[in-house]
């Protein structure tokens, strides 16, 4: 890993573990940023970790910058050493992919496209060499996916998909962002998948939307009740492909606060998954038949 | 206690000073875009710093008071008018049940504040009165406030007519706007000609400038340097592995437009970002109007920090004056 330090203004110290994203730089990364926090460093406000980077937000009246980044230096070679190993959760994510409200919604914004003659899907599974949209959907869903980032705007995960760098999807972010995007719409950017907990601005490529909200600030919906926030980093998830008329039933289920998402958990390993990727991927989806 | 929103103005939020721990799920910290401002109308009705007062962008609205209080307007210029009469800006007067406070057009600047002793008491949510709209969050009900709307007041004493914050102790942007920035993140990707052409180039706020971040518009594209795209990243040489982004950070999307982002800033995005505003700058980026000429000034850390400490003085002064 290459470890790059660099200020950002003067109140925060940004930590990019590695310029790529790797498992590797994402478990040193959130180690590195565990290990700042268990510090207690006066003057410390927020530390966010990131897909293969973090952030310090920090009171320049209480800790100079130059200390501030020097605390945080002393830590990386603890952080290396650490097991990369989480107790986490799988979680189930139903996805009607191909819906009617993201393609208004990327239709209206087409003159911002890299492609704008045809659907993001019928873009992304053309650029990663996939016969349909049909045969790209399958990929998206087949194999799970890890919470490497919560973030961007209220409780958004961003995640990456658990297979060999040659089989992960690539696709670029919009030229320009939009300014809508529909909330709970499934995208994609770069190797990420997210889901956007509320309406608003974008630059992710749309693929589908999910019946199932992860951000519920007057925390009414039965699941987060305990915290308005339901993902966190290390969150692994499944995406299951769903239909217009198993939409509407989850979407009367969630608002009859009867919807419970399917929830297991599991152990993740980093060098066990590096073994055998399909094999620990078949065990952690294995969990989710249990519930 | 309550007071009425009779005309709501463009985009009138009830904000403090905001909610700092919770940027790494993605819900910003928030709070008056011009902090400074929204401290000074609070001294000036005898409130703490940091007690919630509203946030007004562009244009004012209009309240009718349901009981006694004191209350003060800074930020921006603009007329000020109480049942019709005249009252100054940053100076605090008395307002009786019924009176009707309303506004001129706007003379400068973009955001006023309007402080009530007692301070606006909506319910907190994980610990400020901060709206952030976007996420449905805090305020009243989450959102901008809208005709007939009645805002709950804390207990707070009358405080005594005509205190005022002496010109020489108000902040606002010059024109152009000098912005202070450190350079750092991901600076080393631009090219040595488009870092040297961001500072010197004209800018103008663009009209997407809100609460989030501000646009600008009328400097030359920038130029990457050349480099295979990290594995995740994206292929625009714009794009980098999503990371977190600091606030006053400022993202060049395909390097054509700087967007800065400010007290409701995202958490983290694929854009890279050049550095950052100064704290100590970053109350005057909420007083800038669409079109207004910017300059954008590098400086060092050092400087930074000398810029922050101006800052506080400035603050302390006012304290002294208003103690």
């Amino acid at each position: 890993m290459k470890t790059r330090y660099t200020y950002g203004g003067d109140e925060h110290v940004y930590v990019e573990v590695d310029d790529e994203m790797s498992l590797d730089a994402f478990f040193i990364s959130l180690s590195l940023s565990k290990l700042v926090r268990a510090a207690n460093i006066p003057g410390v406000t927020e530390i966010c970790p990131a897909n293969a980077s973090f952030e310090v937000r920090f009171d320049p009246d209480v800790i100079a910058p130059d200390e501030m980044m020097a605390r945080i230096k002393e830590l990386e070679h603890e952080a290396e050493a650490q097991e990369k190993r989480l107790d986490t959760r799988i979680i189930e994510i139903p996805v009607f992919y191909e819906d009617p409200w993201t393609h208004e919604t990327l239709m209206r914004f087409r003159e911002r496209h890299q492609d704008p003659s045809g659907t993001d899907l019928d873009y992304a599974a053309r650029i990663n060499g996939f016969d349909s949209v049909a045969s790209f959907i399958e990929a998206h869903h087949a194999q799970p996916w890890f919470v490497s980032m919560v973030g961007f705007v209220s409780g958004l995960p961003f995640l990456y998909q658990l297979v060999e760098r040659e089989k992960q999807l690539q696709v670029p972010k919009y030229l320009r962002p939009r300014t809508d995007t529909p909330k709970l719409t499934v995208g994609y950017g770069g190797c990420f998948s997210c889901i956007y907990s509320v309406r608003g601005a974008g630059g992710y490529q749309m693929f589908g939307i999910t019946p199932m909200p992860i951000f519920d600030p007057e925390q009414k919906i039965s699941y987060l009740k305990d915290f308005m926030v339901f993902f966190k980093p290390g969150d692994i998830v499944k995406w299951k492909p769903i239909d217009r008329a198993e939409y509407d039933r989850i979407i009367d289920e969630v608002e009859k606060g009867t919807y419970a998402p399917k929830i297991a958990e599991v152990a993740f390993d980093l060098d066990a998954f590096n073994k055998d990727m399909t094999g620990f991927n078949a065990k952690l989806m294995e969990a989710l038949n249990d519930v | 206690m309550t007071f009425e929103i009779v005309k709501p103005g463009l985009a009138t939020t009830v904000q403090d000073l905001g909610r700092p721990g919770y940027f790494h799920l993605g819900i910003p910290e928030g709070g008056a875009m011009d902090r400074l401002a929204l401290r000074a109308a609070n001294l000036l009705v005898g409130n703490d710093e940091g007690a919630a007062g509203l946030e007004a962008v562009f244009m004012g609205p209009e309240i009718r008071f349901g009981a006694d209080m004191s209350v003060a307007i800074t930020g921006a210029e603009l007329p000020v008018l109480l049942d019709g009469d005249t009252r100054e800006t940053w100076t605090t007067f008395d307002v009786k049940a019924g009176q009707t406070l309303s506004f001129g057009f706007l003379k400068e600047g973009a955001r006023i504040y309007i402080a009530f002793s007692g301070g606006i008491d909506t319910p907190l949510a994980l610990g400020s009165r901060a709206t952030y709209a976007i996420g449905a969050l805090g305020g009243f009900e989450g959102r901008p406030l809208a005709a007939g709307d009645k805002l709950p007041v804390g207990q707070g004493a009358i405080v005594a007519e005509g205190r005022t914050v002496p010109d020489a102790l108000r902040r606002g942007p010059g024109k152009p706007a000098d912005l202070r920035v450190l350079p750092g993140l991901y600076w080393h990707r631009l090219t040595e000609k488009s870092q040297n052409a961001f500072f010197d180039d004209d800018w103008k706020v663009a009209p997407e400038a809100d609460r989030m971040g501000y646009r600008f518009r009328g400097g030359q594209p920038m130029e990457f340097v050349d480099r295979p795209q990290p594995f995740g990243a994206g292929s625009d040489p714009s794009n980098i592995v999503d990371g977190c982004y600091s606030y006053g950070s400022i993202q060049v999307p395909g390097g054509l437009e700087p967007i800065v982002l400010h007290r409701d800033a995202v958490s983290g995005g694929g854009y890279f970002t050049l550095g950052a505003i100064i704290s100590a700058d970053m109350d005057l980026i909420g007083q800038l109007q669409p079109n207004s000429a910017v300059k954008f000034r590098r400086v060092n850390m050092e400087q930074a920090l000398a810029a922050r400490a101006e800052r506080k003085k400035t603050l302390v002064q006012i304290r002294q004056v208003l103690g």
